[in-house]
């Protein structure tokens, strides 16, 4: 009873003290003009470009060697020009000219051969899934001889795991001690875990930023965040949650900008259980998800309903396809012709067996116990009686891997690299995928997959991205439930700030000093 | 240098006490080294979810993180040894002072633990003495009269501080000290100024208790026969107040804050996260989140050492305190 009043009491005090704040302005204290301040949830543990590569990337202090635009097109980086021979197993990046290591050391292809062959032997990097036969040096280009053909090698090459690093960098025990990169910025002084300060370097081949230092301090709580957003103690803060970005709103000299992220939130199922393995069963429970309350009660936002697998902002991937709605006549009708009929507790059942699931989801993402308890309680509208076990997440590869696994609610990113089509392979894998479908495959699907993975031509190309992603809602081996959307609370000191939707960069170069 | 009378120290009770005490808390530490390091390992077996997995998490992040990435993991670390291998090989480690690397991170064990270390100890420290000034402070002044208007002060601002949790608490010292005054930093790790906010928060919720025990202690002696003869022998009353007021009350407030300090070390972690303050109670979490069992037991092993430390310190500092000498071996 005590805890119970407790949270709601503890809850309006908070509120009202941040409402009591956001009357009065707070003193915006003298910011040192010079140096952008950038606040986040995001804390570095490791200066290895295959652990926590992409807060270096982020704050353009290393440097891939193909990158992105903000329309996730490939756009040159430590390499000017690649292409493709010998049916596309040989391919060939012409380094650019001029390029220096913060230390003063000329990026030798030989350097970056020796960063892209210590990421391609790191499991977790997506270029560990690149058939890679040999990398070597050729003059200012670096080669690759692959074991089969690929084309997504230069995106995945945009992935902060590849990033180049000098050689000095190293020590004996091939551990990376310092993070000399090639980018504008170079390191001044690191904290691990929370806080990094980086200046402009004087080895950066192109045109010098306007911004001079930046730091990067790692804060955990939301609230935190927002009070240094509103009380100019950070000019750029990332990951603000609702009241934050009420608060933000509400205040003068800050302003919020946000991007769709390519993440969605879906329903992992086990397409060959005795149950789900009945489409009518899938697209019944799809029907009973009333996505758009979910959305606004759980992220505050109805717009992120998920109506199709990906989201809007991956243009290429977001065909025009016939939403996902909810409909819980049709979704009974469906269950009723799988041959599930009303029982006397509600609960459908067949031969007397009533229809229970159950659906593993886990807590690193605050979101999901929350959504989950949503989807159990629309499932139960329709006569399902869903089980919810918030648990670890290695739980579900462990329950896809002996086949024990019913549903999971997962958040699946799908640009980890700047091309869709590297983690749609993955996710649609034939055998498989631990974050994707589970004994689930459509001739359809490995046909479009197969012929994009091969290159084809852009007209061609459309039609199978189409047919991957309607198939998808047809067959629902993926039940899509919500999109996400990433913020940041922008100071108005800062001019020309872009968010990019992949977060390849924070874009620092690009950003002035208002006057 | 070679004054041959050292040969024959006398023992004196208060010396032999010393070294009973030391003796005592020596083994003590040793043997809690040993038992914390064996629960940990268990507890972290018995924790659901694989444990490659999980490192592979922390190491990576969950976006590139597949059952490929955590074999890989689970054959560099040797996670498929048996578990009494890997225990053995950690106490074996232990016995030659080798704390090992962190499994997630690949750094060495003791520098990542000795910085968390120092955070904690810095802001426990800060934190104590604030505590302390304002906590001993009001009690001292409540005690002089029990039941006048300084006391009842003194019991509604225990009653205040202690009704509000830490992490309101901290809330609202940054929204008023920091956001509305802009007098120091919200949050951070490192400047003199940062550590301001995260102490005081602390701090000013550990000084209700201590303002209560204290004044009931004075108020205690103050009381006592021995105070009323100083006073009818006509010390004066300051002179009563820090010979045998204070000292007195002292005895039984020093190891009060010994718990109290042992409290600090050990579990803020949400004020190290509201402020970003980067102590053991923040690596401790992410070393069970993460599974990085050499960090957690490191840790584990830090903070018992520790508090056997700091009763170390309580036992000694009472010791030195407390008038009544005890244990007193009637000589023949």
């Amino acid at each position: 009873m005590r805890a119970l009043l407790r949270t709601p009491l503890t809850a309006t005090l908070t509120a009202g003290l941040l409402a009591v704040s956001a009357c009065g302005s707070g003193p915006g204290r003298d910011a040192p003009s010079d140096t952008l301040r950038i606040a986040g949830p995001f804390e570095v543990h490791s200066l290895d470009p295959t652990a926590d590569g992409e807060i270096f990337t982020r704050l353009e202090v290393t440097e891939t060697l193909v990158t992105s635009d903000l329309e996730g097109e490939l756009a040159p980086g430590l390499a000017t020009e690649w292409a493709a021979a010998d049916g596309n197993t040989q391919w060939r990046f012409e380094l650019v000219d001029g390029a220096t290591f913060h230390d003063g050391t000329p990026v030798t292809a030989e350097a970056v051969v020796a960063a892209v062959e210590r990421a391609a032997a790191v499991e977790a990097s997506p270029l560990a899934e690149i058939p890679i036969e040999r990398i070597d040096a050729e003059g200012s280009a670096i080669t690759f001889e692959l074991e089969q053909p690929n084309l997504t090698l230069p995106a995945v090459l945009t992935h902060y795991s590849t990033a180049i690093l000098a050689p000095a960098s190293y020590d004996e025990r091939d551990q990376v001690t310092e993070v000399i990169g090639t980018g504008p910025y170079e390191i001044e002084d690191i904290e691990l875990p929370a806080s990094i300060r980086t200046t402009r370097s004087d080895e950066w081949r192109g045109e010098a930023p306007d911004v001079e230092n930046v730091t990067f301090q790692a804060v955990g709580r939301p609230e935190s965040r927002a009070l240094m957003a509103t009380s100019d103690q950070a000019d750029v803060v990332f990951g603000l949650e609702p009241a934050g970005r009420q608060r933000v709103e509400g205040s003068d000299g800050v302003r919020m900008e946000s991007s769709l992220q390519p993440r969605t939130i879906l329903l992992k199922l086990n397409a060959d259980h005795p149950v789900l393995g009945d489409v009518r069963v899938r697209r019944a429970l799809s029907l009973a998800l009333d996505r758009e309350a979910m959305a606004d009660a759980v992220l505050r936002e109805e717009e992120l309903a998920a109506t199709q697998l990906l989201p809007p902002s991956l243009t290429a991937w977001h065909p025009e396809l016939e939403p996902l709605t909810q409909d819980q006549d049709r979704a009974r009708a469906l269950l009723a012709e799988a041959g599930w009929t009303p029982g006397a507790d509600g609960t459908v059942q067949r031969d007397g067996e009533p229809l229970e699931l159950e659906l593993l989801t886990y807590p690193d993402r605050p979101e999901l116990p929350a959504l989950a308890t949503a989807i159990q309680a629309a499932l139960a509208e329709v006569g399902v009686r869903l089980d919810v076990e918030v648990t670890n997440s290695s739980e579900i590869p462990a329950g896809q891997a002996d086949g024990s696994l019913q549903l999971a609610l997962i958040a699946k990113h799908f640009a980890l690299v700047s091309d869709p089509l590297v983690d749609v392979s993955t996710v649609f894998a034939p055998e498989g995928n631990d974050w994707g479908v589970m004994n689930w495959r459509d001739p359809r699907v490995e046909t479009a997959i197969d012929a994009l993975l091969a290159g084809a031509p852009e007209a061609e190309a459309a039609r199978h991205r189409e047919t991957i992603v309607r198939v998808a809602q047809e067959e629902l081996p993926l039940i899509p439930v919500a999109w996400y959307r990433m913020n940041a609370a922008v100071s108005d000191r800062v001019e020309g700030f872009v968010m990019d939707p992949l977060e390849t960069t924070w874009r620092i170069t690009g950003l002035t000093w208002s006057s | 240098m070679a004054d041959h009378r050292a040969d024959v120290v006398v023992v004196t009770p208060r010396r032999k006490e010393l070294a009973r005490v030391l003796a005592h808390r020596g083994g003590q530490g040793l043997g809690v080294a040993v038992l914390v390091s064996v629960l940990c390992f268990l507890v972290v077996r018995t924790l659901p979810g694989d444990a490659a997995y999980r490192i592979a998490a922390g190491r990576y992040g969950y976006d590139l993180v597949d059952q490929e990435a955590a074999d890989a993991v689970r054959a560099e670390l040797g996670l498929d040894r048996p578990a009494w291998r890997q225990l053995a090989d950690w106490l074996l480690d232990l016995f030659q002072l080798d704390l090992g690397r962190s499994l997630v991170t690949s750094r060495p064990v003791v520098e990542e633990v000795g910085y968390y270390l120092l955070g904690t100890l810095q802001l426990a420290a800060v934190s104590l003495a604030i505590a302390i000034v304002i906590g001993a402070g009001a009690g001292v002044l409540a005690a002089r009269r029990p039941g006048g208007p300084m006391d009842r002060l003194a019991t509604a601002w225990v009653a205040s501080v202690r009704a509000v949790p830490p992490f309101l608490l901290g809330l609202l010292l940054v929204v008023v000290l920091s956001a509305q005054l802009g007098l120091l930093p919200a949050v951070g790790h490192g400047g003199a100024a940062s550590i301001v906010l995260p102490a005081l928060t602390l701090g000013i919720g550990l000084s209700g208790l201590v303002a209560r025990i204290t004044r009931d202690a004075v108020v205690e002696v103050r009381a006592s026969a021995y105070v009323q003869f100083a006073q009818t022998k006509g010390l004066p009353e300051r002179w009563v107040l820090v010979r045998h007021v204070v000292r007195n009350a002292a005895v039984v407030l020093v190891p009060y804050l010994g718990v109290q300090a042992v409290i600090l070390i050990e579990g803020v972690v949400v004020v190290e996260s509201l402020f970003s303050w980067q102590g053991l109670g923040h690596a401790m979490v992410h070393a069970v989140f993460w599974r990085d069992v050499p960090v957690l037991q490191a840790t584990a092993l830090v903070l018992a050492l520790l508090i056997v430390a700091v009763n170390t310190l309580v036992d000694l500092a009472v010791l030195w305190l407390d008038p009544r000498p005890r244990r007193l071996e009637v000589a023949a």
